[in-house]
């Protein structure tokens, strides 16, 4: 099985923690090898959140620079950010929905414009999927489960070794009974918006 | 049940290191623990509280790292199965207690989790334990996964009590935080309950005693080399006439490299997981017929320097290589591509790279730092202070949330040292250059070690103004107790202690207590307190706004800027900087899914232009 690595990158308390957790559970389901990492100590506090999925039998979970054979963003300027792991041959799954830095409002740099940086995701990377993921959520009444919605995304770019139903089966399993109806309609909510843009 | 209580033994858990270094401990009948909290230690210590009842064994957040070693280590001595956990730089304030307890030993099972981070994500420093280990001559183990952070916690416990010696067990952040399957173990029942046998010729550390114990150390450290020679955690493979020797997560990335290169045939490695002390036979073994050997650890030569040594003095010549080959460093961590680079060059092969995009035309990207939350007191406190202070009083800052006040507009950041040496620094700094000194500190790193700077400071005579800065909680690691804490929110085994009474009863004769909602109120006691001649203490006391809005939902209004009122001073974004500003065009506004209703900017705004939303209005 060849390696597959996949890099989430958003803000502190949008649920990319759980987003890529839950990512791993359905391989540990589906019987593919699947080492993570996540980075801890800054997410309450607006800072960039960062986690990793490796599929297919490495033993680090950490991705270097052109690594990334999937990024998901949960927020169009950390897809800026977090190009650099990527390669020509990448795929993103991205939602656009911009949560705008404080460093924009102090006046010390400009969030670039929404259409640009679409533009240049889309001429720098194989193939991209742009959702609005908290619109998506909110639709299913679901503020919270923006995370899921890009799971579903991710899928829809295609050539992942899990399949939708072993998500499924890691969100029944590994999140809040409560929220379980919730959870899958948002996973169903990316998986069709994603489908769509691929 | 929760998860990592699991009694189905085999059971597989995708599970973070630091909670499979907690079912570990659990899984070898852990009786007691004693933890301070430090990234990226923390999570063992959260789970061990958290489980402490169901799981039927005894954990308490301790004061600091050395008493809560010294706590284990009472506890192991008395014959109960014991463990600290704690940040690297934690071991610094616990290394007195370390050294001694080497020679004193213990009975029952003693493992000190030490957490070190390479990188300094959330650190003052990428000291590297492994010289603390063998300093002390305790026995060290490194793991590799989180399936052998879990397997050496456990064996820990086993590997102490045969030694009659703490156990290291060591990780670094990405092993600490990342993530993997683990199959568990069986749960041996908890033992909370020991007995003291006196024995002081064994342990007191008196002179008459010191050098029994120091041989008797050495003659530990002779049969804990032999373990370490025949132990499954250091191991060789593959095979060829290259060798790489290993240990942590740096062995991940040279595994990797040489899959993905195809040079198993080529280069064998010896994988390294028990370290201290050292497999000095099977090093030398393995370094027989090879013409090279790359030592390849994240931090400092460790092993680089010890596998030189046994070289030397087995009359082995060939080139033993490490730091400064094919760029590898002693700052900061590795990564699989360098790695790569690294065993690629090694091997005299090509290592193409995936393309790397070309990144032309990127516009420079607006920074996200971490900030200070909507409604932090730290935030106000700041404010506050540098009003009163002006810019050109000295801030010594401490570790902590507030930290962050190093970020602009505050500069609340002169100094920033270790834990306590806002207190103790702003001695020194105030007694010889005669300048304004005015240190911060939370009140969890004040009990923690800034009571010892203040006792001197009292002693001594020195004349500086300490603000404490009181939330009441370990903020800044995840929220765990603190000795200041809210009696209300206290558990049945902690005794919260009132720092107003401490701080006077230290003999500090100004202490005041502020709330830093009350900005101006707060200007005007900072101000009094910089007009005293002498040491004096200001507790600006506020609950953390993020831990309480976890306990209670927040039902205050939030507010918003009367755009028919503001005059664009900005003095609520570029002074006050709460993040739950932002600007429209040239409007400032207030997103209301930030805010949290604590009015503090309500004060700052010159046309008094920030008013509640009302129920009604939407943003």
């Amino acid at each position: 099985m060849s390696v597959i690595r996949i890099y989430f990158t958003g803000v502190g308390g949008q649920g990319n923690l759980l987003a890529s957790k839950l990512l791993g559970e359905a391989a540990l389901l589906a019987g593919v090898p699947v080492v993570l990492g996540e980075t801890h100590g800054m997410a309450q506090r607006g800072g960039v959140v960062e986690s990793t999925v490796v599929l297919g039998g490495a033993r680090s979970a950490t991705i270097s620079d052109g690594q990334a054979d999937y990024l998901v963003a949960f927020e169009p300027l950390e897809a800026l950010r977090a190009l650099a792991k990527c390669n020509p041959a990448s795929r993103l799954a991205v939602s656009t929905s911009p949560i705008v830095p404080f460093t924009v409002a102090l006046r010390q740099a400009e969030y670039p414009g929404p259409e640009t940086t679409l533009a240049y995701l889309r001429a720098k990377l194989a193939r991209v999927v742009a959702l609005d993921a908290q619109a998506e959520a909110l639709a299913v009444g679901h503020p919270r489960g923006a995370n899921l919605v890009l799971l579903g995304a991710l899928l829809a770019l295609g050539g992942l070794p899990v399949e939708q139903e072993h998500l499924r089966q890691a969100v029944a399993r590994k999140t809040k009974p409560a929220f379980l109806a919730a959870n899958l309609a948002c996973l169903e909510r990316g998986l069709a918006a994603g489908g769509r843009c691929v | 049940m929760p998860e990592l209580l699991s009694k189905t033994e085999g059971e597989v858990l995708l599970l973070l290191g630091n909670d499979a270094v907690a079912r570990g401990a659990i899984e070898a009948g852990l009786g007691f623990a004693s933890c301070y909290p430090g990234t990226p230690s923390s999570e063992v210590s959260n789970q061990l509280y958290a489980l402490q009842e169901a799981g039927g064994f005894y954990m308490e957040f301790a004061i600091n790292e050395k008493v809560a070693l010294e706590a284990a280590g009472g506890a192991a001595l008395a014959g109960v199965r014991s463990l600290t956990a704690m940040k690297h730089v934690g071991l610094n304030v616990a290394a007195d207690p370390l050294m001694t307890l080497a020679y004193v030993g213990v009975r029952a099972g003693l493992v000190i989790y030490d957490a070190d981070d390479p990188g300094m994500f959330s650190s003052q420093n990428e000291q590297d334990n492994r010289y603390l280990a063998r300093l002390a001559g305790l026995p060290l183990l490194e793991p590799r996964d989180s399936q052998e952070m879990k397997d050496m916690t456990a064996e820990a416990f086993a590997l102490s009590e045969q030694l009659g010696l703490p156990v290291m067990v060591r990780s670094t952040t990405r092993l600490a935080h990342g993530r993997g399957p683990v199959k568990l173990g069986a749960l041996a029942p908890a033992s909370p309950r020991g007995h003291f046998t006196k024995s002081p010729r064994e342990l007191v550390a008196l002179p008459a005693n010191t050098p029994a114990m120091h041989r008797r150390l050495l003659a530990k450290q002779e049969t804990a080399r032999r373990l370490s020679e025949h132990s499954p955690h250091n191991r060789s493979t593959g095979r060829g006439e290259l060798g790489i020797i290993t240990s942590g997560m740096a062995a991940n990335y040279a595994l990797d490299a040489i899959a993905d290169l195809g040079l198993a045939d080529r280069v064998a490695v010896l994988n390294l997981g028990f370290t201290h002390p050292l497999p000095k036979e099977k090093i030398v073994a393995f370094l027989e017929g090879k013409t090279r050997v790359l030592v390849i650890e994240e931090l400092e030569p460790y092993l680089e320097e010890a596998v030189k040594a046994l070289a030397q003095a087995a009359g082995q010549t060939l080139p033993v290589l490490g730091k400064g080959f094919a760029g590898l460093s002693r700052c900061l961590e590795y990564d699989p591509l360098s790695v790569r680079a690294a065993v690629a060059q090694l091997a005299g092969v090509a290592a193409p790279l995936p393309g790397p995009l070309d990144l032309a035309g990127l516009p420079e990207l607006p920074k996200r730092p971490p900030n200070l939350c909507p409604g932090c007191p730290h935030r106000m406190t700041y404010y506050a202070v540098k009003r009163a202070a002006g810019p050109e009083a000295v801030f010594p800052n401490d570790i902590g949330c507030y930290t962050l006040g190093f970020f602009p507009p505050f500069g609340a950041a002169d100094l920033g040292l270790c834990m306590g040496a806002s207190v103790s620094a702003s001695a020194g700094m105030s007694r010889v250059s005669g300048q304004r000194v005015v240190a911060f500190i939370g009140d969890s790193t004040f009990f923690h070690s800034g009571l010892t700077g203040l006792a001197h400071a009292v002693f001594n005579n020195h004349k500086f103004t300490l603000v404490i800065l009181d939330n009441g909680i370990t903020a800044m690691t995840g929220h765990q107790p603190s000795a200041a804490m809210n009696p209300a929110l206290a558990d049945h085994h902690q005794t919260p202690i009132d720092l107003e009474a401490v701080v006077r009863a230290l003999g500090v004769k100004f202490v005041k207590v502020v709330r830093p909602t009350n900005l101006a109120k707060t200007e005007k006691e900072v101000a009094e307190a910089l007009a005293y001649d002498g040491l004096a203490v200001l507790i600006s006391r506020e609950p953390c706004p993020l831990h309480a809005g976890r306990k209670k939902e927040n039902k205050r209004p939030r507010f918003t800027v009367d755009q028919s009122r503001c005059r664009r001073h900005r003095v609520c974004v570029e002074q006050f900087a709460c993040p739950a500003f932002y600007l429209a065009g040239e409007e400032v506004r207030i997103a209301p899914d930030m805010c949290i209703g604590c009015a503090a900017c309500v004060q700052v705004c010159p046309e008094g232009a920030i008013r509640p939303l009302r129920a009604t209005e939407g943003e």
